[in-house]
């Protein structure tokens, strides 16, 4: 126990003398059992203050110190630095709360003082039993995986790269580009969304320190902040990287047709195929699925003789990598609620009921259509469309309570596009409220309202009814307060952004918190929205919850600079405020482990051992522990009782 | 009279708060900092959370003279650590049914939730505290350890 303690007593002017005895609470601290010096000083925070207690260090050979002074959150540093710097361990300083806790809240009776004196005791006590602790040292492992390889992915990654470190950038589908690589012009510039993205795309593919990991995912991931090993996933190509030189003669050799993803069914692709023209990495990929190769047998070599770099090789098999990685980014994208979910729209009953992102196949000159807008029944030009906006979001009966953030833009955008193809065409949009509150954004709702044929219906669709060949929209206009019916040619749900599918598992694996509605949960909604609830696992893009591009881009770059700043250190400092295991107690009950709110705790032959970079030393543990074989350095149970004791009397 | 001891003639109850780092001792702070006045009967320790509060911590609180704990931490779902003050609740109301048996009172225990910006909840958590445990009368039932 350390018994030369030293009191240092603040008047801080005279916010605590006000209505605390100063003198009568030095000489009460005198007086206790390991008290060596007790002093009061006018202001103890002033450099005059702490030069005093340095001294007094020195002089006296001080081991421990107790300020009663102002609340610990305002001056635990200033003080842990000063008596460091006069050779007392910053672990072994406490400070009474004098002035938050008493001078100010209580009257200048003898019973505040009295209250000052108790609290000066338990410092003392506390003060006491302290151990010199320093900080723990961990190695950091300056390198990232990127889960995700749409806008976001690619922006981390790429910012991450061109600051010097090395990026693994894992992407589930065969092709970097993602949701963006999927639409055809964006809002409000109609910029079109390929030629924005596929320099971004050749760049990261070409960054002599990104690695490009495609049809590949993370099943595993170990370890903690500035050293997790994480385990990749790689799903055979069946075409052999380095040998295709993306000609395209396989395709043509190709008997299997089957609907294209890429183009949501819109349109068809071979077995063997390349889902979009500026594909990256542009690299044919075989889906096994649909080939006629099931099984070892192969009955059908056409791609392959067709091949003349002999890249196909029917034998490719899983593979699996570890990478260390320091930090790791998940940019894993979103979905949108399929068209199953409308049973009052019927898209299974009538395949003119499409959804925005189809519509932006139709759209794009790459797609299905070549960029003419031709509906998927009987490929006519529709003549007229109906836009349902808010498809499942805000409606937190049928579908989704939030915002999806993105379709009152999009659905204008589609409207102008639809018009300028078809200038005669007529548009309804069916909205609840518009909500455009990006930079340029309302200018471009309001321009699109202007437009002669493009009206904007408040109101809600309640049913579609197929009709010759048309479709019958039945609504409520709620300004006019009558009901609405349209005939129309096709029908475009603003369907809501969901999670993408596969996030629950990975936000297992990577021990990462969803919120609600499946989006992942970042640690503070305002002051911390790129980082996860788990330390150096940051968040990127529309993963975290629905955003445009222009946000994704800004969350990733947001998510990136995190990245970078953790590696600005040679190596993890930690608070040394964690849990320690007594060996010699622990019994390997397994108590500690299930309350451990960050799975700091594993059991190692029978003993718990604690990982020093995830614990946060908030204790729950210890009061699970019914050997008190461990708890949190600086809130152990000896240092509390003797506070208890010194309070209660 | 020395500081530290109780007077014996007029009873002022004595109790003890356990506050998470966080949210509750923010709080006590903020009524500080707000210049709210409460009574001078209450002792805090601070902890990182709410989920650090050993059941044994109030018994041995009311073992060493205490007449009245307080555990208070964030309000549910706002834990620092995730979830600290469920593990605090679970075990708090477990206490609670045990209290009976050792012969206290129920309501001379707390579980409490204040947040960082309830300077004046925090107060107010203490005076009812303080009204309700000097209506309670001291803590008698254990005999005092010397000491
Ligand atoms: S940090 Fe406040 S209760 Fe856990």
């Amino acid at each position: 126990m350390n018994n030369r303690v030293g009191v240092f007593i603040c008047h801080c002017g005279k916010n605590i003398a006000r209505t605390v005895d100063v003198e009568a609470l030095r000489k009460e601290a005198a007086g206790l059992p390991g008290v060596e010096w007790a002093e009061d000083d006018m202001y103890l925070c002033s450099d005059p203050g702490q030069q005093l207690i340095r001294e007094r260090i020195a002089e006296q050979n001080l081991d421990a110190v107790v300020v009663a002074a102002c609340s610990p959150t305002l001056h635990t540093t200033t003080f842990r630095r000063a008596v460091e710097s006069a050779g007392v361990n910053p672990f072994r300083l406490e400070i009474a709360n004098i002035r938050e806790q008493c001078s100010w809240v209580h009257p200048g009776t003898a019973e505040t003082t009295h209250k000052a004196a108790a609290l000066v005791r338990s410092g003392v006590e506390k003060a006491r039993r302290t151990q010199p602790l320093e900080p723990i040292h961990v190695g950091l492992q300056r390198a990232v995986v990127v889960i995700g390889g749409g806008v976001a992915g690619i922006q981390a990654a790429l910012d991450i790269a061109e600051a010097g470190y090395p990026v693994h950038l894992v992407e589930q589908g065969p092709n970097l580009g993602g949701r963006m690589a999927q639409l055809s012009e964006t809002f409000p510039t109609l910029d079109c969304s390929s030629c924005i993205l596929t320099p971004k795309m050749v760049e990261v593919s070409h960054h002599p320190l990104v690695t490009i990991h495609t049809l590949a995912e993370v099943t595993d991931v170990e370890g903690s902040i500035g050293n997790f090993q994480v385990r990749i996933r790689q799903q055979p190509r069946y075409v052999i990287a380095e040998g295709c030189t993306g000609c395209g003669d396989c395709v043509p050799a190709c008997p299997q047709v089957v609907p294209g993803e890429f183009d949501r069914g819109l349109g068809a692709r071979k077995a063997i195929y390349i889902p979009f023209p500026q594909a990256v990495p542009f690299t044919y990929t075989l889906d096994r699925e649909h080939c006629l190769n099931q099984g070892p047998l192969i009955i059908c070599d056409r791609c392959a003789q067709a091949c003349e770099p002999r890249a196909i090789d029917f034998d490719q098999q899983p593979s699996e990598e570890l990478v260390e990685a320091g930090a790791i980014v998940l940019a894993t994208g979103c979905d949108t609620l399929p068209l199953s979910h409308f049973r009052e729209y019927g898209h299974d009953r009538h395949p003119d009921v499409i959804d925005g992102l189809m519509f932006e196949r139709l759209l794009s000159a790459s797609g299905p259509t070549h960029g003419e807008i031709r509906r998927p029944s009987d490929h006519r030009v529709p003549k007229s469309i109906a836009f349902v906006q808010c498809a499942g979001s805000r409606d937190p009966e049928r579908g989704k309570a939030y915002c999806s953030q993105i379709c009152c833009m999009y659905t204008a955008k589609h409207a102008l596009l639809y018009h300028h193809a078809v200038p005669d065409g007529k548009v309804y949009i069916f909205y609840i409220d518009i909500r455009a509150g990006g930079k340029g954004y309302e200018e471009f709702v309001e321009r699109v309202r202007a437009e002669d044929g493009i009206n904007y219906i408040r109101g809600k669709v309640a049913k579609l009814i197929p009709k010759d060949g048309k479709l019958e929209v039945w609504g409520v206009d709620t300004l006019l307060g009558e009901q609405v019916k349209v005939e129309v040619d096709l029908v475009v749900l603003a369907t809501a952004l969901v999670p993408s599918q596969g996030i629950q598992e990975l936000a297992r694996v990577a021990r990462v918190a969803i919120d609600g509605d499946g989006f992942l949960s970042e640690a503070h909604p305002k002051l911390r929205p790129v980082e996860s609830q788990t330390r150096g696992i940051y968040l990127a893009g529309t993963a975290q919850g629905p955003r445009d591009i222009s946000a994704t881009v800004a969350h990733a770059a947001g998510a990136a600079s995190k990245v970078l700043g953790l590696f600005s250190h040679d190596e993890l400092v930690e608070e040394p405020t964690i849990a320690r295991v007594n060996e010699a107690l622990c019994r390997g009950c397994s108590f500690c482990v299930s309350v451990c709110p960050y799975d700091a705790i594993s059991l190692h032959e029978g003993t718990a051992h604690v990982n020093e970079t995830l614990c946060r030393g908030c204790g729950a543990c210890t009061p699970a522990c019914f050997a008190a074989a461990l708890g949190p350095r600086g809130f152990e149970d000896d240092q509390i009782l003797a506070q208890i004791r010194a309070l209660a009397c | 009279m020395l500081i530290g001891d109780r007077k014996q003639q007029s009873y002022e109850p004595r109790i003890v708060a356990f506050l998470c780092n966080w949210c509750a001792y923010a709080g006590a702070d903020l009524a500080g900092t707000q210049r709210l006045s409460y009574p001078p009967n209450v002792r805090v320790i601070r902890l990182m959370c709410s989920g650090r509060v050993d059941p044994g911590f109030i018994i041995e609180a009311f073992l060493e003279g205490a007449d009245g704990v307080i555990v208070a931490g964030c309000h549910p779902g706002e834990c620092h650590y995730e979830h600290g003050n469920r593990l605090a609740e679970r075990r708090m109301t477990t206490l609670q049914h045990l209290l009976g048996f050792i012969g206290i009172e129920q309501a001379r225990v707390r579980l409490a939730w204040v947040s960082a910006a309830e300077g004046r909840k925090f107060a107010q958590l203490i005076e009812t505290t303080v009204e309700e445990v000097r209506a309670l009368g001291p803590f008698q039932q254990f005999p005092r350890r010397a000491p």
